[in-house]
Formats: C-alpha cells, structure tokens, sequence
C-alpha cells in the first residue's frame, strides 16, 4: 500500500505584507502552513533579507565585520549603493545607531536628514530603525517617519514605552511598523492590540520577539517565535497572524564568538569562518523558527542563508 | 465557543411587539448589539407560531440578515416555518441552524429539512414520554436520534445534541447532571458531538440579581466539559467564553484579552 505522508492545515494564515514601492518592493508572510511546510498548504513567499547599514561609522563593530564595508562606511548613502550594486540586497535597513545619546546624540533632524540621503540613494525597500533607547526614538523616528514619507517603509521598533508616538507617526506617513516586545508571547500579542485600538492596521504590523544570538538565548526567542507561529495558524488568532522579524547582525556581532581571535582560541577555529556561521546560524534557526524577515550584517552569512532558503524552498 | 445570542424571543415584549406590527427597527437594533457583544449565530424565536408562521420566519430571516453578516437559528416547533426560513437564509455567513429536532417522532420531519437544505440542527434528548432522569438516560436518547440523523441523511457533524438544561430553582439535582450529559454525549462519536445548551434555562423563576451570576458559573462548567455552543445573552456571558477560553488554552493571553 502506497504510504501517504500526514499533512497537518490550519485555520489561520500570516499576513502578507509589502514594504517599499514597485519594481522593487519586496512582500513577505501570506503562508498558512509552519515554515518552509510548503507540501502542507500555500507558502507564497520567501524570507526576505535586509543588510544592515548604519547613519554613523560602526566604530562598536568587531573589526571582521567592519572589513567587507572598510570604504564605504563613512558614507552611509555610498554604503547603501554597495550593498545593492555589488552584494545584491534586495532590501536595506537604516539603523539611526548615531542618535543614542551615548552615541553621538543625533538630533532628530540629522536623522531625517540621512534618511532622505539614503533613500535617494537606493531605490530598494528599506527598514528605518531607531537606535533602541526608547525615549530618543520616539523623537527620532517621527522625523524619519516624515523624511520617508512615499516610500512605504518599515519602521521601528515601537516598545511598550513609545509605541503611541511611533505608531501614529508610521500611520501618519504611511509606513509599516515593527512592533517589539520583550521575549514574552503575551506581551507582544498585548501590544499589537494596544498598537491596533490605536486604529493602526493589525496588517501592517511586523513583530519583533526580540532577537538573540547563538549560545546567547537563541532558544528563547526560537521558542517564543515558534508559539507565535502556532498561535496564528492553529489558534487562527488575528493579533498574531503579523510576519516575524529577526534582527539577526545586531545580537551575533557582539558575543565573543565573532571577535576572539584564532591566535587566543585555537581551539576554535578561524574567525572569519566562525563568526560568519554564527551569523548564518542564528539567521537560519530564526526562519525554522517562523521569522519571514531578517536584518544581517556579513555579505558570507547572507549568502549561506539565501542558498539554504533556495535549497529548503525548491 | 459559540454565542447564539438569544434576545430575539418572542417572550420579549419588545421584540413581541416589533414582530406583530413588522417593525425592523428594534429587530435589527437588537441583532447588532448582540452581534457586537460576540454571538456568532442570532437566535430567532417565533414561538409555536401556529398562524402565519411562513411569513413570520420570512421576515425575521431576512431581518436580521439585513442588519448583521451571521447565521440564524430558526427556533419554532412550526416545520413549515422552519421551512419558509431556511428558503430565505444567506448561508454566506454560515449554515442555518434548525432549532429542534427531538427523540419525538412529531419532530423527526425537523430532520429531513435539515437533510434537505443542509442545514445544522438542535436535537433535544427528549422523548415523547417526559424529562429524562439523568445523564445516562440523556446519552441514551442521543444515541437513538443519533442513529435517526444518519437514517434521514443529516451528518453527525451537523448535529448538536442539547442535555435540556432545567431550572435551578425547581430541579437542583439535574444541573450536574446536565454537565455530566455535556461529556458523555462527546464520547458517542469520533470526532466528538457537538453539544449546546439553552443556558438561561438555569436561572428561569430566580431572583434577577442572581441570574447572571448563576447562568456565567454555570457556563464555566459547561465549557470546562468541552460544550460547543449556548443560546444565551451575549451582553452577558462574552466575558465568561473569553475567559474560559484563556483558561483552557484555546486563546492566548495578553492583557486585553476581554477587549478582543
């Protein structure tokens, strides 16, 4: 007898969701299966990656991930061109790292400013992000929200703290916004409802559990984006039916694993290959894990992803 | 679970009044509010409807469809009027369903409308010769309409098996009882019975400052034991099936949970 494989449905489907405008915007979610679960129901799209840019020199980045950008990372507009002309992203994402206040401080106009640059220099879809400090973002990322005004961007993170003022101002602007929420299931489906009674649209979401790194709590945030998952399909629940974002370069360059070098290792091995991996890695268990979008820094992690997605969806 | 709101009674003066004199107004007016509150399925009541029960089911279908995007539950013992429903319902929101059948045989022609416009149905675990004695004697009843369901043609997965929930204040003992049926008649069938109740039926003759607390417990336990539907006041009991519903894991919680 012929063995018929067991194919699990859902009720519930992601939200498809696009960001920038045509020929190259990018859309992401719309599948109503578990991820690269094709063969069970309908998987429209592929994950989508951005590499990440940032609007000050990255003087905090490890140096071997400073290397593939050493020219161009004094100008993030000439950054932005190299990474679509010569390593091919399909997507950008601008972080206003400059405006912390233990940063450099940057006003808010100086962040517009660079994002009317940026954006005037690649045409792709772009992400536009804060510099994490909840405050100063609010501030900032109302006057980018402006400056990309047209573009129909992504723009984030909105915390439990700030999501109000960042909320309007992507609705304001017509932008798309990542919601973010400190690795807790609950709490980020409360802030998508308190993000949508705002009357923002619950499609125009893009959740963010919060990231981590490989050996650094990976598994919660697996864990965390695999319930979210399991929420909206099998639970058919519309305040967690968002695509997922991993913001991948951000955790993995800063654990020692991608700066200890060779010499004081040995045991583990060349730094380049492995700090690549870790990146490549905790980028790939992120999309097992259910995330559509992901934001990376290393031109090598990119690729071994981008192939393992061609591998998982052909 | 689903909240087949039951304000459209005609044991409601207002609604008595709106449904003598064909006024859709309040009809609808209340079909909204309780369609806001959560039902998922609007409970038209027209009573036994001896004289113009055609007309009257036309109406009240075609009235509230008007108003809400939801199912109607057409709840007479006139079949004809029924009949006169089903032609008229939109199943583009959901299936009818037929409120009752029973395990008396001046009911059965219930069935073979459902067969016919393949609607959903009640059926009552009661006989021709009284009020059943306990849970047993209810799954019992259930396994012989069971068995007239496939006879006429209507799936088991449209039919909903209802224990008769009886007054609390006249007939204490057969509240568990009602639970205990709850459970059992899910174990007849794999995948389960559907099961409802008429939930107010608890608290009927009870003082009203106890009613809801009385109908909202009741409902906690109905649910623990997997019920699928309750005719009820979804003004009422939506916070209950919202938080039962996160008690037993079929929704997650966030704070606003009850906001949902």
């Amino acid at each position: 007898m012929a063995m018929t494989l067991p194919k699990e449905s859902f009720a519930g489907r992601v939200y498809s969701l696009t960001i920038g405008q045509p020929p190259k915007k990018v859309i992401f979610g719309g599948e109503n299966v578990l991820p690269f679960h094709s063969f069970e129901g309908s998987s429209p799209r592929k994950p989508v990656i951005a590499f990440e840019i940032q609007d000050v020199v990255p003087d905090d980045w490890p140096e071997e991930i400073q290397k593939p950008y050493s020219e161009v990372m004094g100008d993030p507009a000439l950054w932005a061109r190299f990474c679509c002309e010569t390593l091919g992203a399909e997507a950008l994402a601008l972080r206003l790292a400059g405006t912390h206040p233990d940063r450099g401080d940057r006003s808010p106009a100086d962040a517009a400013e660079t994002v009317r640059s940026v954006l005037s220099a690649a045409d792709v879809p772009w992400i536009i992000l804060g510099s994490n400090h909840a405050e100063k973002d609010a501030a900032v990322l109302v006057a980018a929200a402006e400056a990309a005004r047209g573009r129909n961007c992504l723009i984030g993170k909105a915390q439990e703290s700030n999501y109000k003022t960042i909320a309007a101002a992507a609705l304001a602007h017509d932008h798309k916004l990542v919601a973010m929420s400190e690795l807790d299931i609950n709490l980020s489906k409360q802030l998508n409802i308190l993000i949508t009674q705002m009357g923002f649209d619950k499609e125009k979401i893009v959740i963010d559990p919060m990231c981590s790194a490989l050996g650094y709590g990976l598994e919660y945030t697996y864990s965390v984006m695999e319930r979210i998952r399991l929420a909206a399909l099998a639970q058919n629940d519309p305040t967690m039916q968002q695509p997922m974002l991993g913001d991948v370069g951000m955790y993995v360059w800063k654990v020692k694993e991608t700066q200890a070098q060779e010499e004081d290792v040995p045991q583990w091995g060349g730094l380049k290959e492995r700090a690549v991996a870790w990146e490549a890695v905790t980028a790939l268990a992120l999309l097992v894990a259910g995330a559509e979008l992901l934001i990376m820094r290393h031109p090598d992690a990119v690729r071994a992803v981008r192939n393992a997605i061609e591998e998982l969806t052909s | 679970m689903l909240i087949i709101g039951e304000k459209l009674s005609i044991i409601a003066k207002r609604v008595r009044e709106a449904m003598t004199s064909k006024d859709k107004a309040p009809i609808q007016e209340i079909a909204v509010s309780q369609w806001k509150a959560g039902a998922g399925m609007i409970d038209a009541n027209i009573g036994p409807a001896e004289d113009n029960g055609e007309e009257m089911m036309r109406w009240m279908v075609t009235t509230i469809q008007e108003a809400v995007p939801l199912p109607v539950c057409l709840d007479t013992t006139n079949y004809r009027a029924v009949e006169a429903g089903l032609s008229v319902h939109r199943n583009e929101w959901g299936r009818p369903l037929i409120n009752s059948t029973s395990n008396d045989p001046d009911r059965f022609p219930m069935l073979e409308l459902a067969a016919r416009y393949n609607a959903q149905i009640i059926a009552l675990t009661v006989g021709k010769g009284g009020l059943p004695a306990d849970a047993e004697e209810r799954a019992a009843i259930a396994a012989e309409i069971m068995a007239r369901a496939m006879e006429y043609g209507v799936p088991l997965e449209d039919l909903y098996l209802d224990p008769l929930v009886l007054q609390i204040a006249t007939s204490q003992d057969h509240a568990l009882k009602v639970v205990k049926a709850i459970k059992m008649f899910q174990e007849l069938n794999d995948p389960p019975m559907k099961t409802v109740v008429g939930l107010s039926n608890i608290s009927n003759g009870c003082p009203r400052h106890v009613r809801p607390l009385l109908n909202n417990h009741y409902l906690a336990l109905l649910m623990y034991e997997g019920l699928t539907a309750a005719i009820a006041d979804p003004h009422e009991v939506s916070n209950t099936v919202k938080t039962i519903d996160v008690i037993m894991g079929n929704t997650l919680y966030a704070h606003s949970y009850l906001e949902m």
